[in-house]
């Protein structure tokens, strides 16, 4: 049966700007650069673009940016909502509209100054949440008010709640999230392109690091905090076949939530040790691309911090629950191993840009042209906390 | 804390020393956190009953970097699951912080506490043996 996006859609163009700890400009000049620089790696100019689209707490606006680029007609814009849940919900929107016909070209961006603004990591005061909460998740939900009178106040923070249980029921440490980290870092470490270029850690530099939050999550168990801009050029594989670039297919995009999902905060599943929304996308994926867990060469699985690897690992089918520890530790998602893991370094190692780093490194793998490059990959899956996707060469 | 009419009766419960639940008032299933719709029968009749106050040790943290102002001396945040099945965020309190001393799954009670600015929270307490 197809259904879905496969054959459909295509990434003809990616464009970023460098990872920093401070940009030094707007974060509209990153979008605008990002996006300039897609459309040129694509071999199209911003007359050719129809449709941006972003995520909802990206602060540079569509309209603006359609002036400071120069994009004549805007036919299509909307964004996504949950922060790096976003990821690729973005993606599957732009596939979307090039698929039905409502756009030809359309641009995914995300472009963040944390340096300048507001920082993802540090305690917010309450009214400040609230505000950042719609932007975030697009409307008046309160739910924050839930957990910051009890000291619970960063995305860290939020997430060690959940993952502890998972630690409980299946005996896994920190050092086992450590070995994660390792991999990343080695990764970054021979990627030019990543913040932590040439910076590898042992697992004792792992467990030597400060608790951020006892007894799941160190420092280096934690993304650290980006500046940058990236942009994604889609279109039909018609349009793409006359452009610059070797196309990537998008075999499949899909988004998941269940009835009693939360963001960041998802403490209320009957089972929390279960990544149950990329249960629910990787069914999804497998079912639209016609691939199975085997197929994939190569996979971008989203660590903001790392646990959330080994529930992706497990959700997606890639190992049982609960034995993604033992996955980690036999070497499989190294270079040479079985199921190779970000391979740019991850948001650990390379950059937090809310994920959309893991298209771009995608992208990259399949054309054959990464900086830690995958012999023969031909099949990359890609995941956010509550999307994800397939893509091919 | 930021209520409003779906959810205030949570926050005036606490303050009187009270943890109330919400539940539907025509299929009684219980709901938290609150909101104005049944998810199970779609009523928007509802009441609220007081909770008994006993539950588990879900899961827990002790936040070390960036706690908020005021969070100053280390503390515990607990995943609480309620005898009657809601979870709920909360601290633990009359137990070291020490992670190597607390328990998944340890019964645990309810009791009320002054939180920042004066406002009263609830907090969970191991059961005595």
């Amino acid at each position: 049966m197809t259904s879905g996006l496969r054959g459909r859609a295509t990434i003809a163009g990616i464009g970023a700007t460098e990872f920093s700890r401070n940009a030094g400009r707007s974060e509209l000049q990153l979008a605008a650069e990002a996006i300039r620089a897609a459309l040129a790696d694509a071999g199209l100019t911003p007359a050719d673009v129809s449709g941006l689209v972003t995520y909802t707490l990206d602060l540079s606006n569509e309209l603006e940016l359609a002036r400071v680029v120069g994009i004549p007609e805007l036919r299509y814009f909307a964004r996504a909502p949950y922060g790096g849940a976003a990821t690729c919900a973005v993606l599957l929107q732009a596939c979307m509209a090039v698929a039905t016909g409502v756009a030809d070209v359309v641009v995914f961006y995300r472009a963040i100054n944390q340096s300048a603004g507001l920082r993802y990591g540090r305690p917010q005061p309450v009214v400040d949440h609230h505000t950042m909460l719609r932007n975030v998740a697009g409307g008046g939900s309160r739910w924050w008010s839930w957990y910051l009178p009890f000291g619970l106040a960063t995305p860290a923070q939020w997430s060690a709640l959940q993952f502890q249980r998972y630690m409980h029921v299946y005996g896994v440490t920190n050092e086992d999230f450590g070995r994660y980290s390792v991999v990343a870092r080695a990764n970054a470490a021979t990627n030019p392109a990543a913040a932590f270029y040439r910076q590898p850690i042992t697992l004792d530099d792992h467990q030597q690091s400060k608790w951020i939050v006892e007894p799941v999550l160190r420092l280096l168990d934690c993304c650290q905090e980006s500046d940058g801009g990236i942009a994604v050029v889609v279109t039909t594989p018609e349009r793409a076949r006359d452009l610059r670039q070797p196309p990537v297919h998008v075999l499949a995009a899909a988004q998941g939530a269940l009835e009693r999902t939360d963001m960041v905060s998802n403490y209320y599943q009957d089972d929390i040790t279960a990544w149950t929304e990329m249960q629910l996308v990787g069914g999804q994926l497998w079912q639209q691309s016609g691939l199975a867990p085997d197929d994939i060469d190569v996979a971008l699985l989203y660590d903001h911090f790392s646990p959330i690897v080994l529930l992706h690992l497990e959700a997606l089918g890639f190992c049982k629950p609960g034995d993604a520890s033992g996955f980690i530790a036999s070497g499989a998602i190294a270079r040479d191993g079985a199921l190779p893991v970000n391979p740019h370094g991850g948001l650990l190692g390379e950059g937090y840009l809310h994920g959309i780093n893991h298209i771009t490194e995608a992208v990259r793998q399949l054309r054959g042209t990464a900086a830690n490059q995958i012999g023969g990959a031909r099949t990359a899956i890609v995941t956010a906390g509550m999307s994800g996707a397939v893509l091919s060469s | 804390v930021i209520t409003g009419p779906d959810d205030s009766f949570f926050w005036d419960g606490v303050a009187r020393g009270e943890l109330l639940l919400q539940h539907c008032n025509d299929c009684d299933a219980l709901r938290h956190p609150p909101g104005p719709m049944c998810p199970r029968c779609g009523s928007l009749e509802w009441g609220t009953r007081a909770a008994s106050g006993r539950g588990v040790l879900h899961s827990w943290v002790i936040p070390r970097h960036r706690t908020p102002p005021g969070f100053d001396a280390p503390y515990i945040v607990a995943l609480i699951e309620l005898e009657e099945g809601a979870r709920l965020v909360s601290n633990l309190i009359g137990v070291d912080v020490d992670a190597t001393a607390i328990r998944n799954d340890m019964a645990v009670e309810v009791c009320f506490v002054d939180g920042q600015e004066g406002q009263r929270l609830h907090a969970f307490r191991p059961v005595a043996s």
